[in-house]
């Protein structure tokens, strides 16, 4: 006869490691300064959130034509409500709005293909940067196709914020990348320029800049070669976060080992094939976090072209703050820019983490 | 130098050589790091160069390749001289394949593509020719069980038979080891000169710089001695070891052999 060997059930963990009891204790009343700052953080919390809430959900006003619906005392949305389109797309007419989203839809489903694992990302890069740019702009001026014109000066909001974001966040990468390597170049006249260049564009502020790209340059250039401001303000913006990424990148191409040059080197790669395939991808790597801190810095700095009168997001929503029949609702504008902008920033921010621990490939052992 | 010595660093009037350094120097700013070297290989030879730190024998190693450049003198690689033209400096490395001290993998590819990376983009091999060559020098190293990892995964002495392997893909003329297993632990030292003494046996020519003096006694054609910027002494590793000419290789032997 065989005996079974059957364990005791094993005793429970002490009562007071486990639990949701043992969880606070740990995390909130560890020690006498964690039960102050609990304390402390609990009554801000009292302080602030409470009138928040009732100001911007419960005594909140969610429709109404003007300001005099809003009574209850609270937020009053219905001011957000009613210029809402506007917010978005600017003065971009309303029966023609779909452009904008399309366009913007595309480009969502080009980007969401890259987790598709069949498809040739070469080719997918290559249609993003070269086909799709096409694309918007046809669709967003029109003109063509028996599309509607649009004129730029009409493209504002939420739009016109997303328009100079991207672009510029694409067009900085790869000229910061040239603008770095040329820093570190053995080719003095190269590297002289490169230096210039970063140096000149790093002391001066954005503002300059725009204001450059759109009131100097045309004083400069003779009749007739003038170009559209939108596309100078995209210029300035690019040249700029240029700059700046160029030293963040170069600073990954220091952090990356004199023997990774010298492996790549001695197998008898050129100077690009060494940089694209060995050194870049390593150094673009380790600085993800600066280059998301440049986008994200220069996604908000798009707020300045509101100097040069350009009506972007936060333009529309100061606009709009004008109008007599919505005095008074300053707070409501801000709070949403606010709104708007921490979601797209703590997007980039969320979606940087995921790209960076999808690349790390462990330069230790794991 | 003595006359002798001379000779042996150089070759007979007649054989061809690989390798060929005429009056070679070199300066890292004011300091003169190598001092007139003449030397020749010959195909096929093995040589081990070794000396004290900071005797010159990584530099002048990495004289062959180019990565590091001489001022005067000149340095012939396979007839091809080494000078400002990239077009000499980049035919010459497709054919000198080189391990260095700390394995220079490249962290970010996977094994096999740490190896097929050369082939694919200096020799443009097709892709499926270059992963099957580099599964064989894999297998021919004993880790091609590990061909999808990453180089982080990998123990020091499994790193550097990889680059080992890496180095094969070309398929070079030459081998050069700068200190391959000054970086491992004593453990893994074996496997790694099991390998190199593998791949001697096979008839490639070999300049290695090392201090492990039993590779040196088995395997080497010739041993080379280098101090403050000199070739010393150079000669077969029995007479080399049994009986060193020069004072400072008598010393450098004593105090590398008898601890």
């Amino acid at each position: 006869m065989t005996i079974e060997f059957k364990p005791s059930p094993s005793l429970p963990p002490p009562q007071n490691s486990v639990g949701a009891v043992a969880w606070i204790r740990k995390n909130f009343f560890s020690s006498p300064l964690n039960i102050f700052l609990t304390i402390f953080s609990f009554y801000i919390i009292y302080l602030l959130f409470p009138p928040m809430i009732e100001w911007a959900l419960i005594n909140a006003t969610w429709s109404g034509e003007s300001k005099a619906a809003c009574t209850a005392g609270g937020a009053c949305w219905a001011f957000i409500g009613v210029y809402f389109k506007q917010f978005m797309y600017g003065l971009y007419p309303a029966e023609e709005t779909w452009r904008v989203n399309l366009a913007l839809i595309m480009l969502i489903v080009l980007v969401a293909m890259y987790a598709i694992k069949a498809i040739n990302k070469g080719l997918l890069t290559a249609v993003i940067l070269l086909v799709y740019p096409v694309v918007a702009f046809i669709l967003f001026s029109g003109g063509m196709f028996g599309l509607e014109p649009v004129e730029t000066t009409n493209w504002g909001g939420l739009f016109l914020t997303t328009l100079l974001g991207v672009v510029g966040i694409v067009a900085s990468l790869p000229l910061g990348v040239l603008l770095a390597l040329g820093r570190r170049s053995d080719m003095p006249i190269v590297k002289s320029v490169c230096v210039v260049f970063i140096e000149t564009i790093r002391a001066v502020p954005l503002i300059t800049v725009l204001f450059m790209a759109s009131v100097m340059i045309p004083l400069f250039l003779p009749d007739g070669l003038n170009f559209n401001k939108l596309l100078r303000v995209l210029i300035g913006i690019t040249l700029f976060s240029a700059a700046y990424m160029a030293e963040v990148i170069r600073g990954g191409l220091q952090a990356i080992p004199k023997g990774q040059y010298e492996a790549a080197d001695a197998m008898g790669l050129t100077y690009w094939q060494s940089m694209i395939l060995v050194i870049l991808p390593q150094a673009l790597k380790l600085v993800i976090p600066g280059i998301v801190n440049t986008f994200i810095g220069l996604f908000k700095d798009t707020t300045l072209v509101y100097i040069v009168g350009m009506f972007d997001l936060l333009g529309r929503i100061q606009a709009a703050n004008h109008d007599a029949n919505w005095l008074g609702t300053t707070t409501e504008g801000y709070a949403f820019a606010g709104l708007v902008y921490w979601a797209i920033c703590f997007g980039m921010s969320r979606y940087s983490m995921a790209v960076e621990r999808k690349l790390d490939t462990g330069h230790k052992r794991n | 130098m003595t006359d002798r010595n001379m000779a042996l660093a150089q070759l007979e009037p007649g054989e061809e050589a690989i390798i060929q350094f005429t009056d070679v120097n070199k300066w890292y700013g004011e300091f003169h790091v190598l001092k007139n070297i003449n030397f020749s290989v010959k195909k096929g030879e093995r040589i081990v160069v070794c000396g004290p730190s900071g005797s010159g024998k990584s530099t002048m190693t990495r004289c062959i390749n180019r990565l590091e450049e001489h001022q005067k003198g000149q340095i012939l690689v396979d007839g091809i001289e080494m000078n400002d033209n990239l077009k000499n400096i980049e035919a010459i490395r497709k054919d000198v394949g080189m391990v260095f001290q700390h394995f220079n993998l490249f962290p970010h590819l996977t094994i096999l593509e740490n190896l097929t990376l050369a082939p694919i983009w200096v020799r443009k091999t097709p892709k499926k020719e270059a992963e099957a060559m580099a599964m064989h020098y894999l297998e021919r190293v004993k880790i091609a069980n590990q061909a999808l990892k990453y180089p982080g995964q990998l123990s020091g002495g499994q790193q550097q038979r990889v680059a080992i392997a890496r180095g094969l893909c070309m398929k070079p003329r030459i081998m050069l080891f700068d200190e391959p297993t000054s970086a491992l632990d004593p453990e893994m030292i074996k496997e790694v000169l099991d390998v190199m003494i593998q791949l001697a046996d096979e008839g490639m020519t070999m300049v290695c710089v090392t201090h492990e003096m039993g590779f040196a006694k088995t395997v080497a054609d010739r041993v080379v001695f280098m101090d403050a910027g000199e070739i010393v002494e150079a000669n077969t590793p029995h007479e080399f070891f049994e009986n060193p000419q020069h004072d400072r290789t008598q010393l450098f032997l004593s105090q590398i052999l008898n601890h």
